[in-house]
């Protein structure tokens, strides 16, 4: 499954540390962050529930780059 | 301006007035510090709480981190040296203003790069009881009626049931040709209609109509990345470690050589402020931002001027375009027949094309049609009879009575007529009229107009071999390549054949350079994805073509593939010219930052003034009009 959040952040840099971020959490199959469209591209592995898996990425992306934000 | 970039900007104000009062003020020591403490924290704090952030997160390499322990830094040097607090404050300064400008810059780059692909039509005109209602697209049904009025997008796509008028599709293609619609014929969404009044019921839903498709499209192309933008992530992954690395170094072991070793004073305010120095060098933003912008801006002109690219890594392969190989039908000609020449006429040239369109008046083969088009009268079907289609050879008819044969010389020798044959190349149809040899029509398909300049224009452009593959005769083949000035054909192929050899030149071609392969989209799908890089033309409304290429040209012109790789070359420069340029500036700048010559001040414009010079360069790729 595959889902696009709309995200706010203000350094490519940043967008580039939030992209591995979710692609390390758990859940997460692929991640792609688009710094230009501010879209985040996430593609879950099955049987995951994309709500919580998505406040995981938003707390690891937190961790890398306090000032970004994942419209969920 | 954001609300986050006025606010910004106030701080920047503020922190700037106070840094020139203090100046004058007569303070010395703890008193002048806790001063100048104040302009500090108004332009840093976030900074120094994102640096704390930072480290409780075990993310201590970051920009903040590194601005934190320079202007710490520098204020400590200040307060058991000088007591010259300036620079750290503009040091911190200049990076809060470098970063303003940044967000400000990319944001207004983004809004006008998207303001260019703004095709997205608002709402739907559904007549509700003889009024008019403003709906969202997405709710309206298929085979719903909507009114489009002068001005208006059309939002669905669908067929015209009522009116007429002109469409401009300069939003789709580039290209501000209007187009004429009336009762019956499709439209597509995103074109804009320019005159009447239309009622058109829709064939789509709206998420599957073309104006979302291309939205879509183009919304999504730059997440497929290209290898510089993976390089660049790369490198500042590496780069930033490197760099805070040497900065401990260079802090550290100069003193204690000179110390242990040469026996020279430590020097230690010196060292580390040159590992200061570097610090402020190493942020990657610069890079960072700017090569996505480039190829985002890229996209966006492409976009404008009728080029719809699916990726930055598709842009990047098709600027190193060497070989291209084109489809014929559709692509360089129109697959539209027409009659050429009448030669041999045994009577007069109106006469024969007479016979020949009333013979044929039963038949909607496209040789048919094009005897109708070349006829020009409205066909009296009363006069034909006995009509007998010979598959494979022709027809032969009654006309007033008099027996008509039209076909190739297969029907010619089966009839027992005696034929001439033709020197050009065409489709030949031979007429007999009454048993006796009349002529024969050449009909051919016609190349497109800008087919010629085309080509001319892509070994201009640094194309080294042009290519046509067709399942069209050898003659007709050769001869269109000849007028075209084509370098390699390929005839009488089939759909199969046509991917067999564009792998054989895949293989054939230099190692650095791609291949292209550009078709109609229709059956080449296969070909489309195997070449490097697949392009379809004329694709309004296709979805398989939009499906299958790599890049889709809105409108059918083969000159916009040249002006794609133009576009695809200029924007690859920039990337190049920031790569180089950036990593040049701060190569440099740690270099004599390390040796001593650099300060503070160069360190900052390494920093923020490379970055501001790479995005306005970034820019630039935005620019495509007059490619």
């Amino acid at each position: 499954m595959k889902k696009t959040y709309k995200i706010d952040v203000d350094c490519a840099n940043c967008a580039n540390k939030m992209e591995q971020a979710a692609k390390n959490t758990a859940g997460v199959k692929d991640a792609v962050v688009n710094f230009m469209t501010l879209k985040m591209n996430v593609e879950f592995e099955d049987g995951h529930d994309a709500k919580s898996v998505m406040k995981e990425v938003l707390k690891n992306c937190k961790k890398v780059e306090d000032d970004c934000e994942i419209f969920i | 301006m954001n609300k986050k970039q006025k606010k910004m900007l106030a701080r920047i104000l503020i922190a700037a007035a106070l840094l020139i009062a203090f100046n004058f003020l007569p303070f010395t020591g703890y008193v002048r510090f806790i001063f100048y403490l104040i302009p500090y924290l108004i332009i840093g704090y976030d900074i120094l709480i994102k640096a704390f952030k930072g480290i409780k997160n075990r993310q201590p390499f970051d920009e903040s981190l590194l601005m934190a322990i320079a202007t710490i830094g520098a204020i400590a040097i200040a307060l058991t040296g000088d007591g010259d607090y300036t620079e750290a404050i503009a040091v911190m300064l200049f990076y809060q203003i470098g970063e303003w400008f940044q967000s400000y810059a990319v944001g207004k780059s983004r809004r006008n790069i998207s303001d260019l692909m703004d095709i997205r039509p608002d709402y739907a005109n559904i007549e509700v009881n003889g009024k008019l209602e403003q709906v969202d697209p997405d709710e309206v049904e298929i085979g719903s009626v909507i009114v489009v009025q002068p001005g208006e997008k059309v939002p669905i796509d669908g067929i015209v049931t009522e009116g007429s008028s002109t469409l401009n599709t300069s939003a789709l293609t580039g290209e501000s040709l209007p187009r004429d619609a009336e009762e019956g014929d499709e439209v597509i969404s995103g074109c804009i209609n320019m005159t009447g009044v239309l009622k058109i019921k829709t064939t789509k839903e709206f998420g599957e109509s073309t104006v979302s498709k291309i939205l879509d499209l183009v919304e999504n192309a730059s997440s497929r990345k290209s290898r510089s933008e993976e390089f660049i992530t790369r490198f500042a992954r590496i780069y930033t470690p490197a760099v805070v690395y040497s900065a401990i170094a260079l802090a550290i072991l100069p003193p204690l050589v000179r110390m242990l070793g040469m026996r020279l004073p430590a020097e230690w305010g010196t060292w580390i402020y040159r590992a200061l120095t570097f610090l402020v060098i190493s942020c990657p933003c610069a890079l960072v931002i700017s090569i996505p912008l480039s190829f985002f801006a890229g996209i966006g002109g492409a976009s404008n001027a009728g080029v719809l690219v699916k990726g930055s890594n598709y842009l990047e392969t098709l600027s190193q375009t060497k070989y291209v190989v084109f489809d014929k039908t559709g692509t360089l000609t129109q697959g539209v027949f027409e009659v050429n020449e009448v030669h041999h006429n045994q009577m007069d040239r109106e006469q024969l094309l007479e016979y020949a369109a009333l013979a044929e008046s039963a038949s909607s083969h496209p040789i048919s049609k094009s005897l109708q088009r070349a006829y020009g009268k409205e066909i009296d079907r009363t006069r034909v009879t006995d009509i007998r289609e010979l598959s494979g050879n022709g027809v032969t008819a009654k006309v007033d009575g008099v027996e008509v044969a039209a076909g190739n010389s297969k029907l010619m020798d089966k009839l027992g007529v005696k034929w001439i044959d033709c020197h050009q190349a065409g489709t030949i149809i031979h007429m007999a009229v009454d048993g006796k040899y009349a002529g024969h029509i050449v009909i051919s398909d016609i190349e497109k107009p800008h087919a010629k300049e085309a080509i001319r224009a892509l070994r201009s452009a640094g194309v080294e071999k042009t290519v046509m593959l067709t399942g069209d005769s050898r003659k007709v083949a050769e001869h269109v390549a000849a007028d075209l000035g084509i370098d390699e054909v390929h005839a009488e192929l089939l759909p199969a054949d046509k991917v067999d050899k564009v792998e054989e030149l895949l293989e054939k071609k230099p190692q650095k350079g791609k291949l292209a392969f550009v078709g109609d989209g229709i059956n080449d799908a296969p070909v489309l994805s195997r070449a490097d890089i697949g392009i379809a033309m004329g694709a309004m409304g296709s979805d398989a073509a939009i499906e299958a290429a790599d890049i889709v040209l809105m409108d059918d012109d083969p000159l916009k593939i040249a002006k794609a790789i133009r576009i695809s070359r200029k924007c690859l420069r920039i990337v190049y010219e920031n790569i180089w340029f950036a990593i040049g500036i701060k190569l440099i700048c740690l270099v004599l930052g390390a040796v001593g010559i650099a300060n503070m001040w160069l360190a900052i414009f390494a920093d923020v003034g490379v970055m501001i010079i790479a995005v306005l360069n970034a820019i630039r790729a935005l620019f495509v009009k007059k490619l």
